[in-house]
C-alpha cells in the first residue's frame, strides 16, 4: 500500500463550473482525499481530456484515479483504465442535475458535491486492481446429460464450432422420445409464394430425421457418447468440472469439463392419474405418445386400435388431458406441443383414410407462430374436426364414448369413437430441488429458521427424487427448481442463466417444448456453454457482472466458520473444506457479494470491493454538527436498477434532497449490516436501502440477494433500540428502474422523517 | 470518416433490438469481434418502448441496462448506430458488407448535458412514442438511450435551430456538415436480427383505427401505461382525456387471418393478459375488461398468469372474433359488434378504449435482400443450409416473445461461430 498515488480528475464541463466551485473541489481531492495530483479539465471525456489521464498517470506514477464527473453509468467507454483502479464522483448526475440552481442552493450543493469527491478518494484509497485468479485453464470440453433431441443438438453444434463433447446417456441408445415417434410436425411454414387459399399444399407431418442426427453424432470424431451410463458425482467448476461417469455395469471413469448441459428432457405424464378418461379400463384409451408406436407399427398402413386390432375409423383427442388443471395430481401448466401433436396424428389417420373421423376436443388450440397456424390450417383443409370441448368422462362400457360439454353450442353432448388418445404433458426430469428444504447455516437448527430459502412450493409437481448430475456442492447435487419442476432460469432477458454457474439446462427440463423448439434452446445452451469455458479460462464472470475480474476472497484468521457465507450464496457457488473454512470457486462466483454481506465478522471482500471499500466512504462524507441543522441521509443503492433510476431521476429534473449521499452497491445482498451501524453510529440521520423486488417474481438479478438484505435489516431494528434510535431512521424499500419520481422521494421523504424526529444524537 | 476495422473472422450482427444486442454479446463475451449495426440512433429495439414484460411484470430496461453495460465494456463490439446494410456480397467465411450511415449531426463529444436540446423550437412527432408526443430537433431518444448522445432530425438541417443547436452546444459536438457515409467490410457470418413492426392497424378496416380516436394499438397503449409515455402513466383514452376504466381488448388483430397476416403471432395473448393487469392495477374494483379472442394462447408456464388474470372478477374473456366497430357519437365510445360464439349470441358492446393486439409482422425486406436466402410465405426468414452463413435471429425468424427471441439469438451467436472458426481453421 506504501506506493498507492491517488490521481484526481476534475471535469468542468456539463455545467459543473457553473454550478460548483472547481476551485473547492479540487482542494477537497487534495486535502481531505489526498490526491497527489488533481487535474481539471474543461471536458475530460474529450479525447484530449483522457489523453491528459493517461499521461498523468503514466508520468505521475498514478495507481488510484478518481474521476470526478458524471455518473459511473455514463462515459464508461472513455473513463476505462485497466491498469489502475477507479473510483467515480458522480457530481452531474448525483449532484448538480438533482439540485435545483439557485443561489440559496449553492452551499448545500457544494457539500454535496465535496461530499462526493472526498468519498470516490477514500473508496479509491481502499481499492486493488482486481486480477483473474487462474484458478482454471481453458478446458473446451463439453459436458452434455441426455442423448435426446436436445442433448445430441446440443452436442453437433459445440462439435461444429471446435469444441469436443461428451455425451452421458442414462439408457442403452440415442434419440430419447423422438426415436419413438413416427413423424414430427413440419419445422417450416408455407414457402414464399404460395398463396393464402384453401386448397393449398400445406407443409405437412415430416420424418423425424433422429436415424440420420443419431449417425451423425456417432461418426463425429468430436463426440464421445456413455450409453448406459449415469454421472456418478460432479464437482470442481467451470473450467475444472471434475465428473465421475458410471456405467451400468459399475466402472466409474473420471473426466474434466469446461463446462455442463444438462439436457434430461421430460418424462411423458402418467395417465394413470386420469381414472375418468377410462386410461386404465380400456386399451383403446392411449395417450398422444403411445399413438406414435401404434403409427410406427402400422407405418403407413390402417391404424388398428389396440384392443382388438380393429382398423381405426373414428379417433376423438382429448386435448390438456390432465394439464392446465388445478386437480391435484395434474400439470397447472401447458405442455405446448400437444396441440400440434394431435393435429398431427390426426392426420395420420386422414392422411391414410380421408373417412375416418377425427375429432380434436379443445379448449384453446395452441398452434403459435407461423409453422404452427400454418400446420393447423392444413389439419381444418384435410377436415380435422375441431372442437371447443370440455370434456368430462371417456365411458368404457363396449364402444368408447366421449362425453362432453360442446362450449360453442352451450350443450352437453358425447361422441363414440374406436380410439381415444389423451394429448397428455411434459413432466421435466428434473433432479432434486436442492431448496426444496430451506437451507440452514447451523444443521442442527430448524429447518427455515434463518429464512435464508424460499418455502417449498405448494402445488409442486411430483418430479424424479433421483440427482441428475450429483454436485458435490454444499448447497445441493441439482440445478435448483423454479416453477413446477422445471430449471428454467426465470429471467425473460436472460433465460439461460441458472443458479448453478456453468451448468445449464436445455430442452423440455427447462421448460416444455417441442421439437423445433428444443433444438433452438439447445444450441443457445451450447453457446453458453462454450462462452463460460472461455470466462472460467479469463477468470471473467458470467452474467450479469459479465467480464468482472475480481472475486472474494476472506482472512482466514478472522473466519469463524459460521457457514453464513456458504448458505446464503444464491448460486451455490462455496463449498466447506475439510476444516469448515469456505472455498470460494471463483468461477462458480457471479460477484454479487452477498457473502459479503452475510459475514458476521467482516472478513470477506473483493479486490475493488469490500467492507472496507463502502466503510470509507461512509466514513469520508462529512457530517455536520447537530445545531448545524444539516442531516445526512445514507442512500445504498442497487447499482442495476436504484442507482440507474436516480441517474434518470436527474436526466428527468426530478429533485433530491441536498442531505442525501448514495453509494452504488453491487447488490443489496451485499450490503452487510455494519455499514448501517457504523452510520449510524458515525452521525448519519437516516439510512435508506434500495434494492430490487424480491419474492416470486423477483427481479434481483442475484436471485436472492435482495431477500438476504430484506431478512437481515429485519433485525437492524434491535440494534437501533439498544443505540437508543428510532426504527424509522432506517428504511429498506423495493425500487425498480422505472421508478424515476419514486427513488428520490423515497430518500426525500427519509429528509421529512428525520426533521419529524429530529436530528440524531451521534454527530460528534 | 468512419472506420470498421473487420475480417472474415468478424461477426456482422444486423439489428440492435434485444435479439441483435444478445447475438452480439454473446458472441462477443465468447472472444468474437462482433460489428452490430442498427437503424435507430439507440440500441434496444422495440424492447425500450415496452412498459413490463410479461409473465413477471418485470422492466425491460433493467434487462437493457445490464445488456447496455456488457455494451459498453466490451472491446470486441463495435456499434454503428443509424446505419443499415444496404449490399451484401460473397458466401459463407467470406462476406463483404456495405453499410450506409445516416448522418446524427452530433459527434461523440455529446456529454448528453442537453444543451442543444434546450435551444431548439421545432417540435416534431416523437417516435418513442409512435407519434403520441412531440419532441424537439435536437433530442435524446428517450432517457435510457445508448450510446448516450443527442441527435439532430434531419429536418432542422439549413434551419435556425441547426445554427441553434450548435451555438448552445459547448463541446463542439454537433456538426452540421455530417454527410451520409458509406463503409464496406468484411465479414465471415451475418446474423439477420432485423426485429417486427406492429402490423398496421389501419387495414383492418372494419375495426376502424383510422377513423376512431379511441381505438388504439397495443403498441401504442404499451406507452401510454409506462410513466415515461405520452399520459405520464395514466390510463387516459385520447379523444377527451377520460379515464379509461372500461377496455376492450380484441386479439388477433390482423393475425390468423387470410385478410391480413396468416400466422399466429404468439405474443399478443400475453401481452393482452399484461395490459389487462395494468387496467385492473390502475383501476381495481372499477375496472372493467373484456378480451375478444379466438383461442388463449398462454404457452407452457405463461398458463400460470392467464389463470391469475381470469380470476379476477372484472376480467371477461368473450370468444368472438370481433365483425366490426362503430362508434357512439355522443360519447365517442367505440361500439363492438359480433357474436359470442359461446352460445352463439349478438352482441354490441360499448368500451371506453379498445386495444387491438396487433400482430406481428417481420421486418426482413424480402425483395431487397442482399444475398439469396429463404424466406416463408409470412416473410420470416427460414433456417435453411442454402442460406450459407447467414442466420436470423429472433422475430426475423417466427413471431418471438422477448425470453424464445433471446434464446434463438443464443443459439444464432453459435451458428455464426460455427463460421468465423471455420475461416480462423483454414487461415491458421
Amino acid at each position: 500500500m506504501a506506493d498507492q498515488k491517488i490521481g484526481a480528475y476534475i471535469c468542468k464541463g456539463c455545467g459543473l463550473e457553473d454550478r460548483l466551485d472547481m476551485q473547492q473541489i479540487e482542494m477537497t481531492a487534495t486535502r481531505d482525499g489526498k490526491a497527489a495530483v488533481a487535474h481539471q479539465h474543461d471536458m475530460l471525456c474529450s479525447k484530449e481530456g483522457v489523453e491528459m489521464i493517461r499521461n498523468s498517470i503514466e508520468s505521475d506514477e498514478i495507481t488510484h484515479t478518481v474521476i470526478i464527473a458524471c455518473s459511473r453509468r455514463a462515459k464508461v467507454e472513455a473513463f476505462n483504465f485497466d491498469d489502475v483502479a477507479v473510483a467515480r464522483a458522480n457530481l452531474r448526475e448525483g449532484v448538480i442535475w438533482l439540485r435545483p440552481d439557485s443561489d440559496e442552493n449553492r452551499e448545500t450543493t457544494q457539500e454535496m458535491a465535496d461530499d462526493y469527491v472526498r468519498m470516490a478518494c477514500a473508496e479509491a484509497k481502499a481499492m486493488h486492481q482486481p486480477s483473474p485468479s487462474g484458478e482454471q485453464d481453458l478446458n473446451k470440453h463439453l459436458l452434455v446429460v441426455g442423448g435426446g433431441v436436445s442433448g445430441m443438438t446440443v452436442a453437433l453444434e459445440a462439435a461444429a464450432a471446435g469444441y469436443p463433447v461428451s455425451i452421458v446417456e442414462k439408457s442403452g441408445a440415442l434419440g430419447g422420445h423422438v426415436a419413438g415417434l413416427y413423424k414430427r410436425t413440419p419445422q417450416h411454414a408455407a414457402p414464399a409464394g404460395m398463396t393464402n387459399g384453401r386448397n393449398v399444399d400445406l407443409p405437412g407431418a415430416e420424418d423425424t430425421g433422429i436415424e440420420e442426427m443419431i449417425k451423425r453424432v456417432e461418426e463425429n470424431a468430436d463426440i464421445t457418447v456413455h450409453l448406459n451410463s449415469t454421472i456418478a458425482k460432479t464437482s470442481g467448476a467451470p473450467g475444472r468440472f471434475s465428473v465421475d461417469i458410471a456405467t451400468e455395469s459399475g466402472s466409474t471413469t473420471t473426466e474434466n469439463f469446461g463446462a455442463i448441459v444438462q439436457a434430461s428432457g421430460f418424462k411423458p405424464y402418467d395417465a394413470n392419474q386420469l381414472p375418468e378418461f377410462g386410461y386404465d379400463k380400456s386399451a383403446d384409451v392411449v395417450t398422444n405418445m403411445e399413438l406414435e408406436a401404434l403409427a410406427k407399427a402400422a407405418n403407413g398402413g390402417p391404424i388398428k386400435r389396440p384392443s382388438d386390432g380393429k382398423e381405426v375409423t373414428s379417433v376423438a383427442f382429448v386435448q390438456c388431458a390432465g394439464q392446465r388443471s388445478d386437480k391435484e395430481g395434474h400439470l397447472p401448466y401447458c405442455s405446448g406441443f400437444c396441440c400440434t401433436t394431435s393435429i398431427k396424428q390426426a392426420l395420420y389417420f386422414k392422411e391414410q383414410n380421408p373417412d375416418c373421423d377425427t375429432t380434436v376436443l379443445y379448449s384453446d388450440l395452441r398452434t403459435p407462430g407461423a409453422a404452427g397456424e400454418d400446420f393447423y390450417r392444413r389439419g381444418q383443409q384435410n377436415e380435422v374436426i375441431f372442437t371447443k370441448g370440455d370434456v368430462s368422462e371417456v365411458a368404457t362400457n363396449g364402444d368408447l364414448t366421449v362425453k362432453f360439454k360442446d362450449i360453442i353450442l352451450d350443450e352437453d353432448t358425447e361422441l363414440v369413437a374406436d380410439l381415444v388418445v389423451l394429448a397428455t404433458g411434459q413432466v421435466p426430469n428434473s433432479g432434486p430441488d436442492p431448496y426444496a428444504v430451506p437451507l440452514s447455516a447451523d444443521d442442527e437448527e430448524a429447518a427455515g429458521d434463518d429464512g435464508t430459502a424460499p418455502e417449498p412450493e405448494e402445488n409442486t409437481v411430483t418430479v424424479s427424487v433421483e440427482s441428475i448430475l450429483n454436485l458435490d456442492y454444499r448447497q445441493g447435487t441439482d440445478l435448483p427448481h423454479l416453477k413446477h419442476g422445471f430449471t428454467d432460469s426465470h429471467f425473460i432477458c436472460f433465460p439461460y442463466e441458472t443458479r448453478r454457474t456453468g451448468i445449464y439446462a436445455a430442452g423440455p427440463v427447462r421448460r416444455p417444448m417441442d421439437i423445433k423448439q428444443a433444438v433452438d434452446d439447445a444450441t443457445g445452451a451450447a453457446m453458453k456453454a462454450i462462452q463460460e469455458v472461455h470466462n472460467a479460462a479469463a477468470g471473467r464472470a458470467a452474467h450479469p457482472r459479465s467480464g468482472d475480474l475480481s472475486f472474494p476472497s476472506f482472512r482466514k484468521e478472522g473466519c469463524t466458520q459460521c457457514k453464513r457465507c456458504t448458505v446464503e450464496c444464491p448460486f451455490g457457488a462455496i463449498d466447506e473444506d475439510e476444516e469448515g473454512y469456505p472455498q470460494y470457486n471463483e468461477s462458480r462466483c457471479r460477484r454479487c457479494g452477498t457473502c459479503m454481506g452475510a459475514c458476521p465478522v467482516r472478513v470477506i471482500s473483493f479486490e475493488n470491493y469490500s467492507v472496507e471499500t463502502v466503510n470509507q466512504q461512509i466514513k469520508n462524507c462529512d457530517i455536520p454538527d447537530e445545531f448545524d441543522e444539516k442531516p445526512r441521509i445514507l442512500a445504498l443503492a442497487c447499482e442495476n436498477d436504484a442507482y440507474p433510476a436516480l441517474d434518470q431521476a436527474a436526466m428527468s429534473g426530478e429533485e433530491l434532497t441536498p442531505w442525501a449521499r448514495v453509494i452504488p452497491v453491487r447488490c443489496l445482498g451485499s450490503v452487510n449490516l455494519s455499514w448501517v451501524t457504523d452510520a449510524m453510529n458515525s452521525g448519519y440521520d437516516g439510512v435508506v436501502l434500495m434494492g430490487c423486488q424480491k419474492g416470486d417474481d423477483y427481479q434481483c438479478h442475484f436471485v436472492r440477494g435482495s431477500a438476504m438484505a430484506a431478512e437481515r435489516m429485519s433485525k437492524v431494528g434491535d440494534t437501533l433500540s439498544t443505540l437508543n434510535l428510532e426504527p424509522e431512521r432506517v428504511v429498506i424499500h423495493e425500487v425498480a428502474i422505472t421508478d424515476i419520481k419514486r427513488a428520490p422521494q423515497l430518500i426525500n421523504d427519509m429528509a421529512k422523517v428525520v426533521e419529524e424526529i429530529g436530528m440524531s444524537p451521534f454527530k460528534f | 470518416m468512419t472506420e470498421v476495422v473487420a475480417t472474415n473472422e468478424t461477426i456482422l450482427v444486423v439489428g440492435g433490438g434485444i435479439s441483435g444486442m444478445t447475438a452480439a454479446l454473446e458472441a462477443a463475451e465468447a472472444g468474437k469481434k462482433v460489428v452490430l449495426v442498427e437503424k435507430r440512433p439507440y440500441l434496444g429495439g422495440r424492447v425500450t418502448q415496452l412498459y413490463k414484460y410479461f409473465p413477471k411484470l418485470c422492466f425491460p430496461t433493467c434487462g437493457l441496462e445490464i445488456n447496455q453495460r456488457r455494451a459498453k465494456m466490451n472491446p470486441n463490439l463495435t456499434i454503428l448506430t443509424m446505419a443499415e446494410v444496404t449490399n451484401l456480397a460473397g458466401e459463407a467465411g467470406a462476406y463483404t458488407a456495405t453499410v450506409k450511415l445516416s448522418p446524427r449531426y452530433v459527434n461523440d463529444n455529446c456529454t448528453a448535458c442537453g444543451d442543444c436540446g434546450n435551444a431548439v423550437e421545432t417540435e416534431f412527432d416523437d417516435e418513442y412514442n409512435y407519434g403520441m408526443t412531440k419532441r424537439k430537433g435536437a433530442y435524446l431518444p428517450h432517457v435510457m438511450a445508448y450510446p448516450a448522445r443527442y441527435v439532430l432530425d434531419p429536418a432542422i438541417i439549413g434551419t435556425d435551430d441547426a445554427d441553434k443547436a450548435k451555438a448552445a452546444c459547448k463541446y463542439d459536438a454537433i456538426d452540421l456538415d455530417m454527410q451520409e457515409e458509406e463503409v464496406s467490410f468484411s465479414c465471415g457470418a451475418v446474423i439477420w436480427a432485423t426485429g417486427w413492426q406492429p402490423y398496421d392497424a389501419a387495414k383492418i378496416q372494419p375495426y376502424g383505427y383510422d377513423r376512431f380516436a379511441n381505438v388504439i394499438s397495443s403498441v401504442e397503449f404499451e406507452r401510454m401505461a409506462d410513466p415515461k409515455g405520452p399520459t405520464g402513466g395514466k390510463l387516459l383514452r385520447p379523444s377527451d382525456g377520460k379515464e379509461a376504466r372500461n377496455v376492450a381488448f380484441i386479439q388477433c388483430a390482423g393475425s390468423r387471418d387470410r385478410n391480413h397476416l396468416l400466422h399466429c403471432s404468439r405474443i399478443c395473448c400475453m401481452a393482452s393478459l399484461k395490459q389487462t393487469t395494468y387496467v385492473t392495477d390502475t383501476w381495481g374494483d372499477d375496472a372493467d375488461v373484456s378480451i375478444y379472442y379466438i383461442d388463449i394462447r398462454a404457452i407452457d408456464r405463461f398458463e400460470d398468469f392467464y389463470r391469475n388474470v381470469k380470476s379476477n372478477e372484472n376480467v371477461k374473456f368473450i370468444k368472438s372474433k370481433v365483425a366490426s366497430i362503430t362508434e357512439n357519437k355522443e360519447n365517442s365510445n367505440p361500439v363492438l359488434n359480433g357474436v359470442d360464439t359461446e352460445g352463439y349470441n349478438r352482441y354490441a358492446n360499448e368500451h371506453d378504449l379498445v386495444v387491438l393486439a396487433v400482430g406481428m409482422q417481420p421486418s426482413v425486406d424480402q425483395d431487397s435482400f442482399p444475398v439469396d436466402i429463404v424466406v416463408n410465405r409470412e416473410g420470416f426468414i427460414e433456417q435453411s443450409d442454402s442460406n450459407g452463413g447467414v442466420f436470423a435471429a429472433g422475430s426475423a425468424s417466427d413471431a418471438l416473445d422477448v425470453n424464445r427471441a433471446v434464446q434463438h439469438a443464443t443459439g444464432a451467436a453459435l451458428r455464426a461461430i460455427q463460421v468465423v472458426n471455420r475461416v480462423a481453421g483454414a487461415e491458421g
